[in-house]
């Protein structure tokens, strides 16, 4: 069977995506680069029975799709940086009460109002939780448009599967730019039965959607199961891709854009015999582990970031200090080039 | 022997943590009379706030959920505009819906939300130790108003239900209060009120339930009540506003 091919934009893909993931609700607030998510979403889910709302501010937005989660919907917000910064609220009570959502971050430049460049610069704040307590999002990070699109499929699935909320995390650029992409005939999994939705106690006892634990040792119980939660998904759901990682003396480390621009660095490098590989980390939480277990005491790597030396820690954590690890990163609006990228290729090897 | 006072099916068979004399008890049993008494127990989900009110849900027999501080409009529209067919309403205190949540329940008002809002206004902030609320009067004394509330340095005392009653969105509010057997029935009729509305599909309806907090108001229960009726009605007058 042939498949259907679009062009579309990065943003536009993942309101598409989530609409054949089974999204039946969606709030959200106008913020640049991600405007096209809303549109699409005010547009296109009354239009397959699903429920929009513009919200009259993030916070609200975040907490809409808790009570849509908490009533049994696959429910989604979208915003940008300084968005995503005031739905961290909503976001540790969703990871506090087990909910699944997910959320989308098309990263602009910060800090503060920043600018509306494209940016990674909010690294720390989606793999480390981002807003108060211990907890974790699956952080999806797709390198192309269709990419955005599958992987947005995916973590509605995922989201559901773990009762945990995720996040496509995307910047300015991948939001913003178009592709032609590959739409996919197969339907995700069915909304699941969720037994502990709230519904009305018919024929059962009430169902209590909480992150309250006031009683001694309830809530250090509760984090544990969390932590045991997490505990499989960093086994069972890393994700990445890898590029001429067996011969390579230097093995470049980026996410999303900056991927796609060490990629355009590696090819022209290899052209020239040098032996350059790339690691693509795909879920940047859970951070893949498994492609750094490459055994040559000369290999060097290099962090690419659109920011300052954020996802290069968790490089070092997995490098573990057996081969050096080397950092370039631009931030602000400023995104490393290739030039730049080759000659400090150049510089270290 | 006819009964006329009996356990209501709504609210569990449990002592509450509320302090003597706190209006919360009374208002959780309005409450769950009236859902009882509607016969949709079985379809009612109810949103406890941040405040004493929190653990409602350990005397409530009915499906709930918790909001952060202020947003438990926003949590009840996901709700509702997902489960149509269920009875949603929040339960929120003064700092709750006119401080930290005025936002939200602004909009979820002016959205005509098909929700049912158990506001609880006893002018102060009680789980964290009697600071000022919005609904503060002035000239009365809080841990953050130590010599008073002035309305010089900290604003007047905020009048949310006249406010969002100029909203077209909204259907019902009316200020009540629990300070004697007669107001408690007033109450009552007013929630039932509320309740049949949205399952009448009318929209946006609020009760305003002036409940006494003798613990911060460092009065004793009596004095309590005798203070909403001599003092606070007067700023707060009861009555249908909508």
């Amino acid at each position: 069977m042939e498949k259907k091919k679009i062009l579309i934009s990065g943003n536009e893909a993942i309101a598409q995506g989530a609409i054949q993931a089974g999204c039946n609700f969606y709030a959200g607030y106008p913020i640049t680069p991600q405007n096209e998510i809303i549109a699409y979403m005010a547009k296109n889910m009354t239009k397959s029975a699903g429920v929009f709302i513009q919200a009259e501010s993030e916070l609200a937005a975040i907490s809409m799709v808790y009570g849509a989660s908490a009533a049994g919907a696959r429910s989604m917000t979208s915003s940008s940086s300084p968005g995503i910064s005031l739905k961290q609220e909503g976001i540790s009570y969703i990871a506090g009460a087990s909910l699944p959502a997910v959320i989308v971050n098309i990263m602009r430049g910060g800090p503060g109002l920043g600018n509306i460049a494209p940016a990674q610069s909010d690294y720390f704040q989606a793999t480390r939780g981002g807003g108060h307590g211990d907890y974790h999002l699956i952080v999806l990070a797709p390198g192309s448009v269709q990419e955005a699109y599958d992987l947005t499929r995916a973590g509605f699935d995922l989201a559901d599967k773990y009762r945990i909320p995720v996040m496509i995390l995307g910047d300015g650029i991948l939001g913003q730019m178009m592709e032609p992409i590959e739409l996919s005939t197969k339907k995700n999994k069915a909304n699941p039965q969720k037994s502990w939705a709230l519904s009305g106690c018919k024929g059962r006892k009430p169902n209590i959607v909480k992150s309250f634990f006031l009683r001694e040792g309830a809530l250090e119980k509760f984090n544990l199961s969390l932590q045991k939660n997490y505990e499989i998904i960093r086994k069972k759901e890393s994700r990445y891709e890898g590029l001429n990682l067996s011969d390579a003396r230097v093995v470049l480390v980026a996410y999303g854009t900056m991927a796609r621009i060490a990629k355009s660095a590696i090819s022209q490098l290899r052209g020239a015999g040098k032996r350059i590989g790339l690691i693509r980390p795909i879920s940047l939480w859970p951070f893949p582990q498994a492609p750094f277990n490459i055994k040559n005491k000369k290999l060097k790597y290099l962090a690419l970031e659109m920011s300052y030396g954020q996802m290069v820690e968790d490089v070092r954590l997995v490098v573990n200090g057996r081969n050096p690890v080397e950092f370039l990163g631009r931030s602000g609006g400023g995104v490393p080039t290739e030039e730049e990228i080759i000659n400090k290729i150049k510089r270290i090897l | 022997m006819e009964k006329i006072f009996t356990q209501t099916p709504s609210l569990y068979n449990v002592s509450t943590h509320y302090c003597p004399g706190c209006g919360h008890g009374i208002a959780h049993r309005l409450v769950a009379e009236v859902v009882d008494e509607l016969g949709i127990r079985e379809k009612t989900i109810g949103i406890a706030p941040v405040g004493c009110a929190v653990v409602a849900y350990d005397y409530w027999n009915f499906d709930c959920s918790e909001a952060a501080h202020g947003r438990a409009l926003a949590v009840a529209t996901g709700i509702k505009r997902v489960r149509p067919q269920n009875i949603v309403f929040t339960y929120q205190g003064d700092g709750d819906l006119a401080a930290i949540g005025t936002n939200e329940t602004i909009h979820a008002a002016n959205r005509g939300e098909n929700l049912t809002v158990i506001f609880i206004n006893n002018a102060v902030y009680g789980m964290t130790g009697g600071q000022m609320a919005p609904t503060t009067l002035l000239g009365q004394k809080t841990s953050t108003t130590i010599e008073g509330r002035e309305k010089q340095n900290h604003g007047y005392p905020l009048k949310i239900s006249e406010m969002l009653a100029l909203l077209p969105g909204v259907y019902y509010i009316e200020r009540v209060s629990l300070h004697a057997p007669a107001e408690v029935l007033k109450a009552k009729r007013a929630i039932k009120e509320a309740f049949e509305n949205q399952i009448n599909n009318r929209g946006f309806s609020l009760v305003e339930l002036l409940s006494p907090c003798p613990t911060y108001w460092g009065q004793t229960p009596k004095e309590a009540l005798d203070w909403i009726r001599n003092t606070m009605q007067k700023e707060f007058p009861l009555g249908r506003i909508k």
